[in-house]
């Protein structure tokens, strides 16, 4: 797999080094971040509410730039925000051409080949037939495979998304996770995503970045950072693991709802 | 592939059916409104005239009088070029501004620029400034109130509809007060019934200067903003979506909006603040070719001309005296508004 190339010079598809960023002067939501999410690998940034994952994420995918630090990219990054809201009712085709727009000329409009490859990214998805349906129409899971479609119209190598499960049911959440490793397997694409639901991070991720909070986001493998007592400190509550050791089935796929039978959280109270 | 292919085709055939048509109307209303008014030419003499004029080819037996070429080319023709680009601009401003700004009650006037715009039009006229100097002091007044409804918005932290729709009510309100100060000190022989007149709206003293005066500035402004309408779209994402697509957001959309506060200024200064053209046109443009600003824009500006020269003609045809064009826009307007806003809620716009 792509691990066997890990140990090649650029090997990184994102580099952060020491990057802080505030919304407001004085109340830093990151503060003196650095990680780095290797290329062709699936990087989770697991923490609860209010950490400042998403912060963390547009920094990785330049919608914002950092107060300090630097943040370096290997190839063009495509951010999935963690729910598409649209003003207008655009068709399908019309949000995943707005993935272009890089493309496509101040003065220009999406020519043939811009709609032939919208069209292919959709396919990517399975989301083909809807591309004339209105975006509004969508349910949840379909907007969200719809954003990603948007992302790799772009040609993005690297993914960028924000929280892709949590608003979705649970067989949507599987669908979704299924076309990230889908992704990454088959187009060696690098996906950052950001999750509060541990067993996501399980049953993708191959790192795992906790992030506790400004000035603390501790990164590694993800066998060894999904341990149940760091997970557990991180969340602030007790955790222990249900299956110890999982096994994964030989086609590289998970069935999510085993992953989620695996952590049972505990409260103190 | 070949399904969804044929349908986004069978789409953009529809669009270009629509434009054509709205084309072909807007060609026949200025026809028309060349023939009506108090003296009656017929579309025929008015064709010939207009040939005549263009080719300078005279037939030997001459159809028509001095008299209908004076009214035809000299009275009529300036005023319904004027009529027609002006409402062009505002129809073309409204739908920029909605994609903008997201949001479906925002026009010129809600955003402040056509209220700094007429109080720039006032201290031109207090100045007895030239039409040059006019057309500079409402662009800086239309630039300084969008700006302000800018700043405003931000202060209370987001640019979410309903703080953009307040501050743009405080600035327009702002403006307002000004132009009523300038009334009750205006010099009342000489310069309010100027400044009143002028602010109702009316295209009864448009010359051919105006036609320059309005039609260099839509032009210089209007092209390009049709050319950049496909990024309206992305735009209307919101900034931080628009920087993660590859747009550099927040400079392009102070330029489309600089854009658009030159077509509200040019409108302005030629014939005063109209409101309720480029609110509504809009939503009745998003009825006939969808919300994809791509055929929107288009739309909207044939749109907002027939619009415009329609109520124009009304104006000056249906009573003895002329009617003011801004209190008749807004008379039909805002009826026109309440319908095509509640019943667009099922078409075109997200329900929140």
């Amino acid at each position: 797999m792509s691990d066997d190339v890990s140990n090649a010079m650029d090997a990184d598809a994102v580099v952060l080094r020491d990057v802080s960023f505030a919304y407001r002067a004085g109340t830093p939501v990151v503060a003196r971040c650095s990680l780095r999410a290797p290329r062709g690998r699936i990087l989770a940034l697991l923490g609860p509410n209010g950490s400042g994952k998403t912060t963390l994420l547009k920094l990785i995918a330049g919608a914002l730039a950092p107060d300090q630090g630097v943040v370096e990219r290997a190839g063009l990054v495509g951010y999935v925000p963690q729910l598409l809201h649209l003003s207008f009712a655009y068709s399908v085709l019309d949000v995943v051409l707005m993935g272009r727009a890089r493309k496509i000329g101040l003065f220009a409009t999406p020519s043939r080949r811009d709609v032939d490859a919208a069209m292919t990214a959709l396919g990517r998805v399975g989301m083909k037939t809807f591309a004339d349906r209105s975006f509004d129409e969508l349910s949840g899971g379909e907007r969200q495979l719809v954003a990603l479609a948007r992302a790799l119209a772009a040609d993005a190598e690297i993914l960028v998304l924000d929280e892709p499960t949590s608003a979705l049911d649970l067989r949507h959440q599987e669908i979704v996770l299924r076309w990230m490793q889908t992704l990454v397997r088959d187009d060696g694409l690098t996906i950052v995503f950001s999750t509060h639901q541990p067993q996501h991070a399980d049953a993708v991720a191959h790192d795992v970045a906790l992030v506790h909070g400004p000035g603390r986001v501790d990164v590694g493998p993800a066998e060894q950072m999904l341990e149940a007592g760091l997970v557990g400190s991180l969340f602030g509550v007790a955790m222990r693991r249900v299956v110890a050791n999982p096994q994964r089935d030989p086609e590289g796929t998970l069935v999510v709802d085993f992953a989620i039978a695996r952590y049972r959280g505990m409260h103190r109270y | 592939m070949t399904d969804t292919g044929t349908v986004h085709e069978q789409q953009s055939r529809r669009v270009r059916l629509v434009l054509l048509a709205l084309s072909v109307l807007l060609g026949a209303l200025m026809l028309l409104s060349l023939c009506l008014g108090r003296y009656p030419v017929s579309p025929l003499t008015a064709l010939q005239i207009l040939w005549s004029g263009m080719t300078g080819f005279v037939p030997s037996v001459a159809a028509w009088t001095d008299t209908d070429v004076l009214v035809v080319s000299t009275v009529r023709l300036p005023r319904v070029l004027v009529a027609a680009i002006a409402g062009g601009a505002l129809g073309l401003s409204g739908a920029t501004l909605q994609g903008l700004f997201r949001n479906p009650l925002v026009g010129p006037q809600v955003v402040g620029i056509s209220n700094g715009a007429a109080w720039g039009g006032v201290v031109a006229i207090l100045l007895g400034a030239n039409f040059v100097g006019a057309l500079a002091w409402t662009f800086g007044f239309a630039m300084l109130a969008l700006v302000a409804v800018f700043a405003l918005s931000r202060l209370s932290g987001n640019t979410s509809i309903l703080s953009v729709v307040l501050a743009g009510i405080i600035v327009s309100a702002f403006f307002t007060a000004l132009v009523g100060l300038a009334e009750f000190l205006a010099d009342a022989e000489r310069q309010l019934p100027g400044i009143v007149y002028w602010l109702l709206g009316s295209f009864a003293t448009v010359t051919s200067t105006s036609l320059w005066v309005i039609g260099v500035p839509v032009l210089v402004a209007g092209v390009p903003l049709l050319f950049m309408r496909w990024h309206v779209n992305v735009l209307s994402l919101g900034d931080e979506t628009a920087t993660a697509l590859g747009l550099r957001a927040p400079q392009l959309r102070w330029l489309v909006l600089c854009l658009v506060a030159m077509l509200v200024t040019a409108q302005v200064s030629v014939s005063g603040a109209v409101g309720w053209v480029g609110l509504v046109v809009p939503h009745i443009a998003r009825r006939l070719v969808g919300p994809n600003h791509q055929a929107l824009m288009p739309a909207s500006t044939l749109l907002g001309a027939l619009y415009l020269l329609g109520m124009d003609d009304i104006a000056r045809t249906m009573a003895e005296q002329e009617l003011p064009i801004g209190v008749l826009t807004a008379l039909v307007g805002t009826p026109v508004f309440a319908v095509v806003f509640w019943r667009s809620q099922a078409r075109g716009w997200v329900r929140e």
